[in-house]
């Protein structure tokens, strides 16, 4: 039998070599404020996100950090509540969307030449549809939820994803530890978790932090667009929405989860791209 | 002209040519049926869906009449399907507008700012992409890759209210907000409405390719012919300019026409932020009004335009890589042409 590659020491030198650059070292401590906002966020707020505390558009006072929203609501209380919603379910979509893919694309890459290019003309179909554009056309046929759109926009990630993990593992399945595993008769399932998958996790974590900064811009545009979260809840996106009309007279209440999602996807894009230098060595191909 | 004509007559092209454009036909019939699939045919009732607390027996039958839900499934698709063929996709559910009339100057203003952006984000980035190539590890490339890097990671909504904020509302109060275009009217009747939408387009196309056209620019100066071009004597801007340039760019136009495929998507949103009159605005007024038609209709031709583009970009990239095309039409074996392809995604 080949010798296994190590996944766990291997994917410990990766990682250290990627916070060892600066920029991933930034894009931790980004990444860490805001999750530490939308998570212990809502322990810190002075008020409740739906409670009404002063004139609409109130501005900035000693007891207003960030003054009043489009209602009278406390921006600063609304905005340390409205983080969970944004990064839980974009972590939710990309799970389920990066594991989809990772499966498709493992199993296009293990199965014989025909079922492979049935699977990927299949999923260049699918490519077709913008992902925003695909979320919209479901929300259209089944309504707004939340559960629907973490799954939806999961679902619009897999075809992209399996693209990128099948490519990976074709090139493993061409090594010499396969074919051997093969000829020693391996089954398909042992191959595929204990032969392919430990070598193409350096693309798949790329994937995941390139999917994770798209479910953010997905999930908070779905809000945004008053497709998602509904008032009176408290969520990054809806805000922005919310008070996008009276940004003149009160910025902050658009200018705060403006900056706190840019800053989460800049971190994450941060990381991302030191991991890929170090792991990959390439730049990726573009936006889809 | 004698090179044009030689060129066309490599029957072998020209097949390819064709067959390309051939293959197409059965994805954008196997995407129409997706988009039927993924809202008329789904369990639940379209009808009841529509009307929600509205429903009452009557409406109901009627809007299932004019949805034709009480047919057999795949007589409702091809119904839908043979219609969209000639561009007609019924009537909106709202009124009696028919879809077509309703969505014709829509696209044509999408179109509009989608070339507007495709015109300055392309050979900007480009020039980005070469010169960040050229100064390698220079300032420039340092603080483009810093710029390209963060821009890549922020949503389009997000630039777009960040460029608003900047230029419209808060900070200087140049232009406008609103992309208030005259009903009847295209929109470059107002140049000043495209300004805003078309930067924030172009602020989230540009990284990517300039990211992509700098290694692959990077990648052609190491290369022999390079060092054999220096070696001639020829000056840095010929060498750049002449040799270097047209083969960095044939690995880019998939990467350009991926990023054109996006923009149908990506000016959904972007469109919503500034109210601008195209296909945006109405899916997204559509989708929340829960109006099928109009929402198939839109989702169909933004997913059949990618295919388009995609198409394109195999052409394209064949006509721009002599290797390809030289050994594209003395036989007509196109394993070899998908094989490169392949290779450079």
């Amino acid at each position: 039998m080949a010798k296994k590659i190590k996944p766990k020491s291997q994917m410990r030198v990766l990682l250290g070599l990627t916070f060892k650059q600066r920029y991933a070292k930034i894009g931790a401590v980004l990444v860490g404020i805001i999750i530490a906002i939308a998570v212990f966020g809502p322990l810190f707020a002075p008020h409740t996100f739906d409670e009404f505390i002063d004139a609409p558009n109130a501005g900035r006072t000693d007891q207003l950090l960030l003054g009043a929203d489009y209602l009278g609501r406390d921006v600063w209380s609304r905005f340390l509540f409205g983080g969970r919603t944004i990064i839980g379910l974009s972590f939710v979509s990309t799970v389920l969307g990066v594991g989809l893919g990772l499966f498709i694309g493992l199993f296009a890459a293990s199965a014989k030449p025909r079922t492979d290019s049935l699977i990927m003309r299949g999923n260049d179909i699918l490519l077709a549809f913008p992902q925003i554009v695909f979320v919209l056309l479901v929300v259209s046929g089944f309504g707004t939820s939340i559960f629907l759109i973490a799954v939806t926009v999961g679902f619009t990630h897999a075809p992209r994803t399996a693209r990128i993990i099948r490519a990976a593992a074709a090139e493993v399945m061409e090594r010499d530890f396969i074919k051997a595993a093969i000829a020693v008769g391996e089954k398909r399932r042992r191959i595929i978790i204990s032969e392919l998958l430990p070598n193409v996790t350096s693309p798949l974590l790329v994937e995941f932090g390139l999917r994770m900064t798209y479910s953010i811009g997905l999930v908070a545009a779905v809000s945004f667009l008053g497709l998602g979260l509904q008032p009176p809840a408290a969520d990054w996106g809806l805000m922005i929405n919310e008070n996008r009309g009276s940004m003149t007279v009160q910025p902050w209440a658009v200018l705060t989860p403006i900056f706190a999602i840019a800053i989460f996807t800049i971190g994450i894009n941060f990381i991302t791209d030191s991991f890929a230098k170090v792991a990959i060595g390439i730049d990726r191909k573009g936006k889809e | 002209m004698k090179k044009i004509r030689d060129f066309f007559n490599q029957g072998g092209l020209v097949l390819f040519v064709l067959g390309r454009i051939l293959a197409g036909i059965p994805i954008v019939i196997a995407l129409s049926v997706l988009v039927f699939v993924a809202t008329q045919a789904l369990p639940g009732d379209a009808a009841v869906a529509y009307l929600a607390n509205t429903a009452t027996p009557e409406r109901l039958a009627l809007i299932r009449q004019e949805l034709n839900l009480d047919d057999p499934i795949w007589i409702q698709y091809l119904q839908w399907a043979s219609g969209a063929l000639q561009f007609d996709f019924g009537t909106t559910l709202t009124g009696e507008t028919e879809v077509t009339t309703l969505l014709k100057e829509r696209i044509q203003n999408t179109l509009i700012l989608m070339a507007s952006s495709g015109i300055v984000a392309i050979p900007l980035s480009i020039a980005i992409g070469v010169y960040a190539a050229v100064r390698r590890g220079k300032l420039f490339d340092n603080l483009t890759s810093l710029v390209t890097l963060i821009l890549a990671a922020l949503p389009e909504f997000v630039v777009a209210i960040f460029v608003v904020f900047l230029l419209a509302t808060n900070v200087f109060q140049i232009f406008p907000a609103i992309a208030f275009v005259d009903p009847g009217t295209l929109a470059w009747s107002n140049p000043m409405a495209l300004v805003l939408p078309s930067l924030t387009l172009v602020l989230a196309v540009t990284p990517y390719v300039s990211r992509i056209m700098r290694g692959s620019m990077i990648e052609v100066m190491e290369s022999e012919y390079i060092q054999m071009a220096r070696l001639k004597g020829l000056s840095e801007r010929t060498v750049i300019i002449r040799h270097a340039l047209p083969n960095a760019i044939a690995p880019t136009i998939q990467v350009i026409a991926l990023q054109l495929a996006w923009l149908a998507g990506g000016v959904v949103v972007v469109e919503a932020v500034f109210a601008y009159p195209g296909i945006g605005t109405i899916m997204i007024d559509s989708v929340k009004g829960r109006d099928l038609p109009i929402v198939q209709a839109i989702t169909l031709m933004i997913a059949a335009l990618y295919v388009v583009l995609n198409i394109l970009a195999d052409i394209g990239t064949i006509l721009s890589t002599p290797r390809l095309r030289t050994k594209y039409a003395r036989k007509n074996d196109t394993s070899d042409v998908f094989a490169a392809m392949d290779g450079d995604e």
